[in-house]
């Protein structure tokens, strides 16, 4: 290319000068599609794994056997109770019909002063050795790997036997959003013990007559 | 007066070093890019406070959106492990055919060669059994939209009952992943739960979107 505008300048005005030729391209449209492109990369890679939620459900026993059935203290047992249109309730305790009379339903809500407030109480004595040993690690007071200190919160949890044990039930009407909420909200109060069970009879008919 | 003369400077910056950064950049993104799959319908997770990554190999994932229409999707390889006890890729297994085959001979259906290696090639799908074929078969995106009315699960015609046993069947070591819509309904959610239970799964993972929160204690 370079050649040919030579020779026709040497043709037209038959001077010797040679034109100085610029080495530089325009760049400009490469570097646009390249913004572009890395734009694109960038967004879709960051968002691409998404992230989720373990949970174990009790193992279903066909032919329960009342010898091998793990029992729990009443005294222990917070049941929470979800419906409909983001209603959530809790008692304490066992509803058994041959037992009166039936525990009192608690309204409560999903919001920060709702249900977490009420676990957090209950579950004081671990939540505060948790969040103790937690802040000693952030702290820099105690060095140890994430494995090690995951251990060791199990360990917490699993020597407190006073701390509650939440059944987790939901009727029909509940949305799948509600169960993860509660889910979560053990997560974040540090439930040991918790467990998705199904809603009986007895606690439907509660659920009927509690209040609005 | 002078004329004031401005220095001709010329206008042009040097941009090979720019151009050279946004060369590597696009190269370490494209290279460690992993594209979302297409999604069969849209689905918005419920949020919470889990920061684990879900598993991208050997998983089967069952969507079930707003207004309960399910889902099925599965793995075409799933994970092995050498002798050092690394995990590597498997290729070599065929999870996705093998299933649709035994999935074509419960119900009697024959697939073709070419079905099934398109089947490989797709990602969740929500139809009868029965009207898979089209569904491979068809180009139109709309019709392909219209398909997708969701996997039967009434007690009569449990299909996704199948799916899931012979999903187990081919590839025993799936992790199960449920991404479901927050406004779906719970009743909808807890039969796949229970669906699984019977197939002998108890762990399930649940897609959330990461979301922050703090708890305090009162004294």
């Amino acid at each position: 290319m370079a050649e040919i505008i030579q020779e026709e300048k040497q043709e037209k005005g038959g001077r010797k000068k040679r034109k100085k030729l610029s080495t530089d391209i325009d760049m400009t449209p490469m570097v646009d599609l390249m913004c572009l492109l890395i734009t694109f990369f960038m967004l879709t890679t960051a968002f691409s794994k998404p992230k989720i939620m373990e949970i174990t459900m009790p193992e279903k026993d066909t032919k329960p056997d009342p010898k091998t059935e793990t029992k729990i203290q009443d005294t222990r047992t917070i049941n929470i109770l979800m419906s409909g249109d983001d209603k959530v309730y809790y008692y304490n305790g066992l509803a058994d019909p041959k037992k009166p009379p039936l525990p009192q339903l608690i309204k409560s809500s999903y919001s920060k002063d709702g249900i977490r407030k009420m676990l957090l109480q209950r579950n004081k004595t671990v939540f505060k050795q948790i969040e103790e040993l937690k802040t000693k690690v952030l702290k820099g007071e105690l060095v140890m790997s994430d494995s090690t200190l995951n251990r060791k919160i199990k360990e917490i949890k699993k020597s407190d036997k006073a701390s509650p044990i939440i059944l987790i039930k939901a009727d029909d009407k509940a949305k799948y959003k509600n169960i993860v909420d509660i889910i979560d909200e053990m997560a974040i109060c540090n439930i040991a013990g918790y467990a998705v069970v199904d809603i009986s009879p007895v606690e439907l008919d509660m659920l009927k007559t509690a209040p609005k | 007066m002078p004329k004031i003369k401005l220095p001709t400077k010329s206008p042009h910056i040097d941009m090979t070093p720019m151009v050279d950064l946004f060369s590597l950049l696009l190269t370490f993104f494209m290279l460690t890019a992993s594209f979302r799959p297409q999604e069969a319908a849209p689905i918005t997770t419920p949020n919470s406070i889990s920061d684990k990554s879900a598993p991208d190999k050997s998983i089967i994932t069952i969507d079930i959106t707003k207004d309960s229409k399910i889902f099925f999707d599965m793995n075409k390889n799933g994970k092995t492990f050498d002798k050092t006890g690394k995990e590597v890729a498997d290729t070599a297994t065929h999870y996705r055919r093998t299933l649709l085959e035994k999935m074509g001979e419960r119900y009697n259906i024959t697939f073709t060669k070419e079905e099934k290696s398109k089947f490989d090639n797709v990602t969740s799908f929500g139809m009868p059994i029965a009207n898979i074929k089209r569904w491979l078969h068809s180009d139109k995106p709309k019709e392909k939209e219209a398909l997708q009315v969701g996997i039967p699960m009434d007690s009569t015609d449990n299909q996704l009952a199948m799916w899931v046993r012979f999903a187990r069947l081919t590839n025993p070591n799936a992790e199960v992943i449920i991404r479901g819509d927050g406004d779906a309904d719970y009743k909808t959610v807890k039969k796949i739960i229970d669906l699984m239970q019977e197939n002998k799964v108890n762990k399930f993972n649940l897609v959330t979107n990461l979301q922050k929160q703090e708890a305090k204690l009162e004294d």
